[in-house]
């Protein structure tokens, strides 16, 4: 398996550069010594997850630059240090983008830490999930070995999906060297509808237009207002707009930006911020706090609520689960189950028999 | 190379305990199952002694055929308890052998899991039991216009369990995605008779990826028992231009400008012209006897959006040197258009006694070289071969002609192949794309992956399984294995594993 082997047409950047070998040596004496380690990029995410417990960090920005990109063959291999604004900016001079619309966090976002969080902007329902966009991954495990997994090809399924499976790992189950991407055409033509309807109404809208061929790419309701954004060839965006209705919101790239990067108010403004994930279809939540729906109703964001135990046994009752974006909480994760954590920490075992790469970034437990 | 024992590492065997006799397994059977569920004799067995694979034969020990989940744990437990193999089966239409039985072992049937449990409309996703059909499922919600969207060739008869068991792919993958894509909860027993939930409700689940993780996974990791599958809104129109061109490497060509030009086509396959000829005679679809490659482009989506897409896909073939250009004019003309695409499996039975379906991926840019050099290797093994290509994938299904009653002829077909497998890998791609690896490519597997990934993967094995009782010897190879087939194939005179003793 070759990851190298396209025509080289990135941009030349002298902060390109392979430091493969060393991060490697670099967690081959943490393994050997047993020094758990903190896997760093931008520091954009830290946020996210539990601090873990690793003093001594492992800094992998100056692992960065594209490696490989053809826009024919819709992949892009980048090195996880790469900043995601550089890989954006490659694939938008070829008319391509990232479809997963990823968030960043701060203008120092890595590839990295992209995968690794596995976060999606509003797109996600509609065009899928940073996860479903890895085609490949050359990682380091925790006994610094480097592996290549996956390849560079649309389909493939020879061996076990550990690229895929690296995607949301926080880095606990290896440390991310390059990551080759499937990537797609930008939309030809976008435009945003904003519709006036209250959180019940907002939802069976969302459901009755997920089960019609709308060329809808976005669907978000916040303060009483849904916004659909569609997309695709100019003729068929045109003809939605005119049979959906609704008035058109003028720059709406500023607006999917402001959601996807949580600048809207509702997000700037709480001190204690939830993400919870559930059916999409699931009616309004009866919790205390202020409320705004990604993801056709599949998001729910939950601001000026810190009753950790009441949102997640909720939450638990509709299937779903609660993610602590800011404020205080014992998981910031939501809990696994005990046999669930039986089966993470065997896995986690079998990549990181030592237990060195972000231990307790996830969880406590590992 | 038909004895299915050969397939197994004797290293392997050789670390498990003696188990107990087939009377000793199936009194413990019998004790927790209703006995009508337990096959022990010769002649009902028979059934499962192959998939779609059928080169490879062997009759099980065993065959037990639960009904519920419950039924699935407590075999699992008498299996996992007494150290006896199992392989898990759905359909059987798998390609690579992956349900291959074991005489040692169990065959654990899920026919009888063939029930649509749960449609939801609202959140658009149906619940099934693993042994639902993949087309029943899109047939089951055609009055909701929702369907399920990978649809691999043998759809009308493969499981969804085992479309799971192999991450199925199909005409649509470029831009619907595979079965990984596809699904949004995955119900497994565990080698030791657990039930998990993997996966959820909701579009991502706390804790690590194992629906990915299982996806794929051949049966080596747990019994699926349950899926969760989305359901997507069918497509207001769709249509298919079918482009002929006298030249494969135009057609080859032709792809890439295609997928350069922003477009991206429900499906775009691609027939060369054995195919082409052989279908076209079994089912006269209207494709072009003299072309030497044929382009189907399907374009699917809102209507004026299709429309519009179609012409580009007009415009760019007709600039790559298409010689003749048909766009489906209404259903039944698309449905003709594909009738022989979908019919080129048969129509290859039609012309030769047997033949090998083959299954790798390579970069797009690659098909019109790896299309010669397949070609090169036809003349070199002395056997006729046709191509049936996911083009837009980049993902080749080679079909080589033989009669198994020459002898030598399987064992000629599968070096052809073999050689297949390393021209895809010579062009940066995979030896399979979709048909999984199993025991036909578990040796090209020592081919694409070094010795450090194959150890991880068995060290991933055995969080699930330590003591390697489900589907053992498929997927993934033991590095005995690996030297041993790398003691036949030495590349520029590198022996591959130096570290290994050579058995």
């Amino acid at each position: 398996m070759t990851l190298t082997t396209s025509r080289d047409n990135t941009r030349d950047d002298p902060r390109d550069n392979d430091i493969a070998e060393s991060l490697a040596a670099a967690v081959t004496e943490a393994f050997e010594n047993s020094t758990p380690i903190a896997i760093r990029g931008g520091d954009t995410k830290a946020f996210l997850g539990e601090s873990g417990s690793a003093e001594q960090s492992l800094d992998i920005t100056g692992h960065r630059g594209v490696v490989s990109y053809e826009p024919g063959e819709l992949v892009i291999t980048a090195r996880a240090g790469t900043p995601l604004a550089d890989i954006e900016r490659t694939l938008a001079d070829s008319g391509q983008a990232l479809a997963f619309e990823p968030p960043y966090f701060g203008d120092a976002a890595t590839l990295g830490g992209t995968i690794a969080t596995n976060l999606a902007g509003p797109a996600r329902p509609f065009t899928g999930a940073a996860r479903d966009f890895v085609l490949g991954a050359r990682i380091i495990n925790g006994r610094g070995e480097i592996l290549r997994f996956g390849g560079e090809v649309m389909k493939n399924v020879a061996g076990y999906d550990l690229s895929r499976l690296m995607a949301g790992a926080f880095g606990t189950l290896g440390v991310l060297l390059d990551v080759s991407l499937k990537v797609l055409p930008r939309p030809r033509a976008q435009v945003t509808q904003r519709f006036e309807q209250d959180q019940t109404a907002a939802i069976q809208n969302f459901c009755q237009l997920g089960r019609k061929p709308w060329p809808i790419t976005a669907s978000y309701w916040e303060d009483g207002t849904t916004y659909l954004r569609l997309a695709g060839a100019s003729s068929s965006v045109s003809a939605a707009q005119k049979s959906l209705g609704g008035e058109m919101l003028s720059d709406d790239v500023a607006f999917w930006r402001d959601v996807r990067e949580q600048q809207r108010p509702l997000f700037t403004d709480a001190k204690s911020l939830w993400r919870l994930s559930v059916a999409p279809a699931t009616p309004v939540l009866d919790i205390a706090g202020t409320t705004a729906m990604d993801w056709g109703g599949a998001l729910r964001w939950l601001a000026g609520n810190d009753d950790e135990q009441g949102i997640r046994q909720r939450i638990s009752q509709h299937g779903g689960h609660a993610t602590v974006y800011r404020g205080q909480a014992s998981s910031r994760l939501h809990p696994l189950s005990h046999s669930m954590m039986a089966v993470h920490t065997r896995l986690k075992n079998a990549l990181d028999p030592a237990g060195i790469l972000n231990p307790g970034r996830m969880y406590a437990d590992f | 190379m038909n004895q299915a024992a050969s397939l197994f590492d004797p290293a392997e065997h050789a670390e498990r305990a003696s188990p107990p006799d087939k009377p000793t397994i199936i009194a413990a059977l019998q004790a927790q199952l209703p006995a009508e569920m337990i096959l022990t004799e010769a002649e009902d067995l028979r059934p499962f002694e192959c998939d779609g694979l059928s080169a490879y034969r062997q009759v099980p020990m065993i065959a037990v055929l639960p009904a519920t989940i419950e039924q699935v744990q407590a075999t699992m437990r008498v299996c996992h308890a007494m150290d006896v193999p199992v392989v898990a089966r759905g359909a059987g239409t798998g390609l690579s052998g992956g349900a291959l039985p074991l005489d040692n072992g169990v065959l654990l049937s899920l026919a009888k899991f063939n029930r649509v449990l749960d449609i939801d409309t609202q959140n658009r996703r149906a619940t099934v039991q693993p042994g639902v059909r993949n087309l029943a499922i899109s047939e089951a919600v055609d009055h909701l216009d929702l369907y399920y969207a990978p649809d691999p060739s043998s759809q009308i008869a493969c499981s969804i369990g085992g479309n799971v068991a192999e991450n199925s792919g199909g005409v649509h993958c470029l831009k619907y995605g595979l079965t990984t894509h596809n699904i949004l909860q995955l119900e497994i027993v565990t080698v030791d008779g657990e039930r998990l939930t993997l996966g959820g409700a909701s579009l991502d689940s706390p804790g690590y990826d194992l629906l990915a993780l299982m996806t794929g996974s051949e049966g080596l990791l747990g019994v699926i028992v349950e899926v969760v599958v989305k359901l997507l809104p069918k497509p207001e129109l769709a249509k298919v231009a079918m482009v002929a061109f006298d030249d494969v490497r135009a057609a080859g060509d032709a792809v890439a400008a295609i997928i350069n030009a922003g477009c991206v086509p429900a499906g775009l396959e691609m027939l060369d012209s054995p195919a082409i000829i052989a279908t076209e005679e079994f089912v006269h679809a209207g494709y072009p006897l003299d072309a030497a490659a044929i382009l189907l482009c399907e374009v699917d989506g809102p209507a004026a959006e299709v429309e519009e897409d179609i012409e580009r896909v007009r415009e760019i073939v007709a600039g790559c040197g298409a010689t003749d250009v048909r766009i489906s004019r209404d259903a039944t003309e698309r449905a003709l258009f594909w009738a022989g695409r979908k019919a080129a499996f048969p129509a290859m039975g039609r012309i030769s006694p047997d033949y090998y379906c083959m299954d790798g991926t390579i970069p797009r840019k690659a098909l019109a070289d790896v299309l010669i050099g397949i070609g090169e290797l036809s003349k070199k093994y002395g056997q006729r071969v046709a191509n049936v290509f996911h083009a837009g994938d980049g993902n080749l299904h080679p079909l080589i002609l033989y009669d198994a009653n020459n002898p030598g002829e399987l064992e000629n077909t599968e070096a052809f192949g073999g050689a297949i497998c390393e021209l895809c890998l010579e062009h940066g791609g995979t030896i399979t794309g979709e048909h999984g690896v199993g025991v036909e490519k578990i040796d090209q597997m020592c081919v694409q992956f070094p010795a450090a990934e194959l150890t991880q993967f068995h060290a991933v094995k055995a969080a699930f399984d330590p003591r390697t009782l489900l589907n053992p010897g498929k997927a993934v190879p033991t590095l005995h294995r690996c030297a041993e087939f790398g003691a036949m194939h030495v590349h520029n005179g590198q022996v591959p594993f130096p570290e290994l003793e050579r058995l």
